[in-house]
Order: C-alpha cells, then sequence, then structure tokens
C-alpha cells in the first residue's frame, strides 16, 4: 500500500512510555488529512501505538511495519489524521 | 365519550396542587439538564495516588500519568509521604533501591542489610535502566508536566518532612490536601494508588 508521508517522528532508541507520548505530540500538529511516520525500536511500540490509535479520535492507523536495518529490528508506524 | 365535555369536578385539580406539579416539573427540568451536562462531558480523568519514592516505584505513577496524558485523559498525581521524593528536584535524580526484602534481587536478606548494599543494587538498576534507554525520573517528570499532568505535592507531609516549596520541580502543585485529592477522586474514572 502507498503511503506518503507527511511527517517523519524518529524515536528509535527510546523506551516505553516515550515513542507513545511523543507519537502524540506530533500528531497534534498535524494538519486534517496529513500522515506520521514514526520509526521506533521499542518492540513494545507495535501494541502501544496501535491502542494509542484506537483510543485516539482522528487518529486512523493505516500500516505498521517490521524489518531488520543494520542488525536491528526497527518498527515503522503510520497514522493518518481524519479530515 | 365526548372530548369537549368540561372535566369533572372530581378530577380537577386544586390550585394548590397545580402549583405543586408546577414545581415539581421545574425541579425535574433543572435535574435532566444537570444530567445531560454531566453526559456531555466526555473528557476522562484519572487520579494517582503517589506514596512512594525508591527508584523502582517512582516509575509506575509517571509512566501511567504521562501515557494517560497522550489518550486524551485529564490526569492528576497527588503526591504524599515518600512520593513526595519523585517531585523534589534534587533527591529524585538520587533515588534508591532497597536491597532489603526484594526477593528478586540475587542477594539474600542477611547480606542484603549490609552497609553499602543499598547503593550497589541503586546502582545496578541505574545501569540496567541506561543499558535498555529507559528514561530518567527527572526526563518522566518534566514529560508529564508538559503533557499537562497536574503533579501535586501533598502540604501536610512537605511540612512533615521539611520541605519547602521551592525544593520541587516547576510547575509542581502545592498547598494540596487530602480534601483536594478526594474530591478529584470522586470525579475521576480512574484511581490509583501506588
Amino acid at each position: 500500500m502507498s503511503t506518503e508521508t507527511t511527517e517523519t517522528l524518529d524515536v528509535k532508541g527510546q523506551n516505553c512510555p516515550m515513542p507513545v507520548i511523543k507519537t502524540k505530540g506530533a500528531f497534534d500538529e498535524l494538519a486534517d488529512g496529513e500522515t506520521l511516520e514514526v520509526v521506533a525500536t521499542d518492540a513494545g511500540s507495535v501494541s502501544d501505538i496501535a491502542g494509542w490509535a484506537d483510543s485516539t479520535d482522528g487518529a486512523e492507523l493505516l500500516d505498521q511495519t517490521e524489518a531488520s536495518e543494520d542488525g536491528e529490528t526497527v518498527y515503522k508506524h503510520y497514522i493518518r489524521k481524519a479530515e | 365519550m365526548s372530548t369537549d365535555t368540561p372535566a369533572n369536578s372530581e378530577s380537577a385539580l386544586s390550585p394548590e396542587e397545580v402549583a405543586e406539579l408546577r414545581s415539581r416539573v421545574d425541579e425535574l427540568e433543572t435535574e435532566l439538564s444537570t444530567l445531560r451536562t454531566e453526559m456531555d462531558d466526555d473528557s476522562k480523568k484519572m487520579v494517582i495516588i503517589a506514596t512512594k519514592g525508591t527508584l523502582d516505584m517512582a516509575y509506575p505513577p509517571l509512566i501511567l500519568a504521562s501515557t494517560a496524558a497522550a489518550f486524551g485523559y485529564d490526569v492528576t498525581v497527588f503526591h504524599t509521604f515518600w512520593g513526595l521524593e519523585i517531585l523534589h528536584e534534587e533527591n529524585s535524580k538520587d533515588l534508591k533501591l532497597s536491597s532489603v526484602g526484594n526477593p528478586n534481587l540475587p542477594v539474600p536478606n542477611a547480606i542484603a542489610a549490609l552497609p553499602g548494599m543499598d547503593r550497589m543494587t541503586t546502582r545496578m538498576m541505574r545501569g540496567k535502566i541506561e543499558d535498555n534507554d529507559v528514561a530518567s525520573v527527572e526526563e518522566l517528570v518534566r514529560t508529564s508536566l508538559d503533557s499537562g499532568v497536574d503533579l501535586q505535592a501533598c502540604q501536610m507531609t512537605i511540612d512533615l518532612l521539611g520541605y519547602d516549596e521551592d525544593d520541587f520541580y516547576e510547575g509542581v502543585t502545592t498547598g494540596v490536601g487530602a480534601a483536594s485529592a478526594f474530591q478529584e477522586m470522586v470525579d475521576a474514572d480512574i484511581q490509583l494508588l501506588v
């Protein structure tokens, strides 16, 4: 699927609860219809960000990916702010 | 049956009864509008009472508070007794882990009680916190305040422990007591004692 992102938030190397808190901060800055990409190394961010998006009005979780980069697992989350 | 005949005198209400009914209707309307306002108020609220000041016990209230704020909750953390250490700008950077009475540590209690053991287990724990990229207590206090969490320091225990209002992080609420904490708990969706 194509996920055109407007903003990227890098929270690599940060652990619970920071990825969710910073995601919320960056999400609040988005304009309607824009998509935020969150790049994390915290394995817990997968369920945490999904849960946060589920409970947050206007936050639509488009996709979550997992890939190995330079020997560490990187989780990417794509969240769109509903129009 | 004809509908245009006047009601017979037996079923007619006296002016007093009509007045009573009117006032009852007014009462119910007021009550209904209060309930409607309460229902429309969809802001969620969480209150945590933080009573512990060891390194391990500083984390749960701060993590939950900042997370709940990210979920759009209105959050208050009322710090009392040793929980004040978390808000004390200087002491919060030097919280200790107790090695006695903690069966998860690889030291028997008899040895854990020796002088210097708390310092050793605390250093071990701090090392793990850093290795695992876990935020510091100071960082979580500042993040919570930035997220709009109301971090409150119980006035009675500030006095009891001989602290000064200026000892706490900027943004911490002082001058609050059990009654204000209780009132916030009454209105909250989630109440926790840590």
